[in-house]
């Protein structure tokens, strides 16, 4: 048995670097595994019906931070599917991303997006219904790192610019409001789907709060365990930006099908496969489709509530900054 | 409570030594099977929890095979290396007296007694883009990290010390004498050390390398640092646990390290029939 | 001899002087405000803590193993000797996992220790299990070969002088063991302070709470925060070091020891 275990794996070892045949890298952020575990044979089957050529796309996940800086270290990523903008705009000031990376592909280069949502456990028993519910002192709240994954920072944010509207812009109330909201927090892990395991497997927590294309994905997957969805009255607009990292496409030669990987998700196939997966997308065909999917809500950007990511950068995740001040005083 | 009746202290003596050896052995049986025994037997029962075939799934699952193969050729790899490194170090230790001795002996330990984590740090700040070297690498399209020669140098790191370790005393303790007569029988540095260095530290060299060995393929820290999490490319056995823990796949996870869990005790046998004979 | 001192220079030392010279880049004041910064302590301390509480329980274990192992003879006894080295041969992300898994709340010791008001998982307690379960073998392994060669003679004079058993333990056996004993706890120290794969799964790496130093300074890698990662693991290399010299003049004392009575 174990002999012929052995012998499968050197033949896998060695027959892959045998082929000739296009390979690309995708490195992407934590709870993309079973998108894209999905996405990437519907695109083989597509280049290889449009150029006759075989196509292997290799997946790295983690949080898109920490993903973006071993990219930077020499992760030879040939493209990027991260969930901030940030991210991105850290690699092209290390030149390995065109600055204009935003005008590279339509909608700000972000083929979908999704929203911070609640995922609560059966039946709703602490009757969580929006963001006020979770800073009760009876409710454990389980999110991942704020300083290391970009599904917390949205949370973050999103829970600020709740608490912004809600207090009239009362920026002291907002810090207040999300002050208590990290003391509710048992346990940070570092990246979204380390916070899911915590939530679904170790069972801590009352509520989890990630991407709706998680809490949609983990409800359908622990059917057994009832997992209810909660979508909040309002969240944030979450961007999901791609980019061909140039140098290293460059190098390998694989600009090409890297271009064409990253059409691939504005297309009505992988529009679809990206909705079933639950993340909103753009294509009004296959909005009109899952319209049931994705309840209505009020829905803020970064660039409304804040002014951009670059003053979100310096006023709250700077070293010292608003995140740091409530992040730490729990 | 009949042993109080008992009047003369001579038979008093032999009933209390029973008693106090039961309890102490009683103890150390019950906090090895809760400390050691069942976490152990325990991944077993969670990675044949679905059964048989659903194992055996997981288990061939190309991603876990990958992983399999790409841990068995790391440690093919190190092992070998660190053989030779063990026994040329201690070799040079024991035999010759010269300057910095004392600070080799310190660097060899080094990397027994840090976190591998910093081992992981290390090799970035040094082969990363923005290391010492890393620019120099990066113009000629050298990669280290995030690919095999990354792990292996990370895994050689922390598997350093361990031939040394095992050998070095040996060596020490035995002398040069055997050796000299060999030398004055007028026998090459080969030979002698052919026939007569390494028959003496058989038995350490080879618990040395089966440690070196179950630390090879175990190692998780360093390697995290440095692989970069490519699936089925530069994940080892014991990131991939990690990877399908967080794929939601526990079963797979437990699956993955029972095979390590196998390899360990198979470790645990070989060593116990090495004591014996050393 | 050259080749032996070339692969330890690439393999060991250019790695820690890329360290060093990163920690000597970021200055002296620097240096010390990221040391000194809450965070940084709070998992320094942790780490100190949680290491300490698993030493403490290995040092009284190992003695209880070893003991158990030399002097008594009982069925299963070669079993439980192999079993001793069970931590050194699994890999620690396995201990992790398993650990882990039996902790938790719905674990099995979960659900005994959980409704007592125990918590294990996520917790200091959680650390420290991890800590002491790498680290097992490093008391029992060293006392063991020296309980072995003690001459009972001099267990015997004591007891005909009339010493009680725990006297003849206090004043005759322990102070024979002490340098090795001490040898093996210092280990048990390091490899606990190092010990990384199975304390992630089972910490909760709760910042300020249960988030040990070398985690801090992967994490501080994954803040892009370079000089934080460095700063820290310099920190944690120059107590590896301090505890390396100080097990090495034990070491040397035991040897010494060990000269006299022979």
């Amino acid at each position: 048995m174990k002999s012929r275990l052995l012998a499968a794996a050197l033949a896998l070892g060695l027959a892959a670097p045998a082929s000739a045949q296009d390979a690309i890298l995708n490195v992407s952020y934590d709870i993309a595994r079973e998108l894209f575990a999905e996405i990437n044979p519907a695109f083989a089957a597509k280049w290889k019906a449009d150029t006759g050529r075989d196509v292997t796309v290799d997946q790295s996940h983690g949080g898109s931070s920490a993903q973006a800086r071993a990219i930077l270290e020499g992760l030879p990523a040939d493209v990027v599917t991260f969930n901030q903008v940030t991210d991105i705009d850290v690699l092209a000031e290390g030149g390995l991303v065109d600055p204009n990376w935003r005008e590279a592909f339509p909608n700000g280069a972000s083929p979908y997006y999704s929203l911070p949502a609640f995922l609560v456990r059966a039946d709703n028993p602490k009757g969580i219904r929006d963001w006020d519910d979770l800073v009760r002192e009876d409710v454990k709240v389980v999110f991942p790192n704020p300083k290391t994954s970009g599904n917390a920072r949205y949370t973050y944010l999103a829970a600020y610019a709740f608490a912004l509207d809600k207090n009239g812009g009362d920026q002291a109330a907002a810090q207040d409001f999300v002050k208590q909201l990290f003391a509710n927090v048992p346990v940070f892990d570092q990246g979204g789907r380390a916070a899911t395991v915590t939530f679904a497997e170790k069972e801590i927590g009352d509520v989890l709060i990630t991407f709706e294309a998680e809490t949609g994905g983990i409800a359908a997957q622990y059917a057994d365990k009832n997992f209810v969805r909660v979508t909040p009255s309002l969240s944030l607009y979450a961007e999901f930006p791609v980019a061909v990292v140039s140098e290293n496409a460059a190098k390998r030669g694989t600009e090409e099908v890297s271009k064409a990987y990253l059409d691939f998700l504005y297309s009505p196939e992988g529009q679809r496969i990206l909705a079933t997966r639950f993340n909103r997308v753009h294509d009004e065909a296959v909005k009109a489709e899952f319209a049931d999917s994705f309840p209505e809500l009020k829905l803020v950007t970064v660039e409304e509530v804040f002014g951009g990511w670059d003053k979100v950068k310096s006023e709250h995740f700077a070293e010292g900054a608003i995140l740091d001040q409530v992040f730490v005083n729990q | 409570m009949s042993a109080h009746a008992d009047p003369a202290p001579a038979a008093l003596a032999p009933r209390e030594s029973r008693l106090v050896p039961r309890l102490l052995i009683g103890l150390a049986l019950l906090l090895t099977a809760v400390f050691v025994v069942v976490p152990m037997a325990y991944i077993f029962h969670r990675a044949f929890a679905a059964g048989y075939a659903v194992f055996l799934t997981n288990i061939t699952e190309p991603n876990t095979l990958h992983a399999i193969w790409l841990t068995v050729l790391t440690a093919v790899i190190v092992l070998p290396v660190n053989i030779a490194f063990g026994v040329a170090a201690a070799w040079a230790i024991a035999r010759f007296t010269f300057p910095g001795r004392k600070a080799l002996l310190v660097l060899i330990e080094i990397p027994f007694s840090i976190s591998p984590i910093i081992a992981g740090i290390c090799y970035l700040l040094l082969y990363g883009r923005n290391g010492l070297i890393g620019p120099y690498l990066l113009a000629n399209d050298i990669q280290i990290l995030f690919a095999l020669p990354g792990i292996v140098m990370v895994t050689m790191f922390v598997t350093a010390p361990f031939v040394v370790r095992e050998v070095l005393p040996l060596m020490q303790a035995q002398g040069s004498e055997q050796e000299q007569a060999a030398l004055t029988l007028g026998a090459s540095g080969w030979q002698i050390f052919r026939r007569v260095t390494l028959p003496n530290i058989r038995w350490a060299l080879l618990y040395g390398a089966v440690l070196c060995g179950a630390r090879a393929v175990g190692e998780f820290g360093g390697v995290s640092v440095v692989a970069g999490k490519i699936r089925g490319q530069t994940n080892t056995l014991p990131l991939q646990i990690e990877l399908l823990f967080q794929d939601l796949n526990v079963t797979g996870a437990f699956a993955a390290a029972s095979t390590l869990t196998l390899i360990a005790l198979v470790v645990l046998v070989l060593k116990t029939l090495m004591e014996s004979r050393r | 001899m050259g080749v032996t001192l070339s692969y330890l220079g690439v393999i060991v030392l250019l790695p820690v002087i890329a360290l060093v010279l990163k920690g000597a880049e970021i200055g002296p004041a620097r240096f010390w405000a990221i040391t000194t910064a809450p965070r940084t302590l709070a998992a320094l301390q942790l780490t100190l803590l949680a290491a300490t509480m698993a030493t403490i329980f290995n040092a009284l274990y190992g003695l209880l193993m070893a003991w158990v192992l030399v002097r008594y003879e009982f069925p299963g006894k070669r079993i439980l000797d192999a079993l001793v080295d069970i931590p050194f041969a699994l890999p620690t992300a396995v201990a992790g996992l398993a650990l882990s898994a039996l902790f938790a709340a719905n674990g099995w010791y979960g659900a005994i220790l959980e409704p007592m008001g125990l918590p294990v998982v996520f917790t200091i307690w959680g650390v420290a299990i991890a800590m002491s379960f790498t680290s097992i073998p490093f008391v029992i392994r060293a006392v063991q070969p020296v309980l072995e060669d003690l001459d009972p003679q001099y267990e015997q004079a004591a007891r005909t002088l009339g010493a009680g058993r725990f006297t003849i333990f206090a004043r005759v056996i322990f102070p024979a063991i002490l340098p090795a004993f001490l040898v093996g706890v210092t280990l048990s120290f390091a490899r606990s302070l190092g010990e990384f794969g199975a304390v992630v799964f089972i910490a909760g790496n709760l910042p300020m709470k249960t988030e040990i130093a070398s985690l801090l300074a992967v994490i501080r890698l994954e803040e892009y925060d370079y000089n934080g990662a460095a700063v820290i693991a310099l920190v944690l290399l120059l107590i590896a070091l301090l505890l390396l010299v100080v097990s090495n003049l034990l070491q040397a004392r035991a040897l010494r020891y060990k000269g006299k009575t022979a």
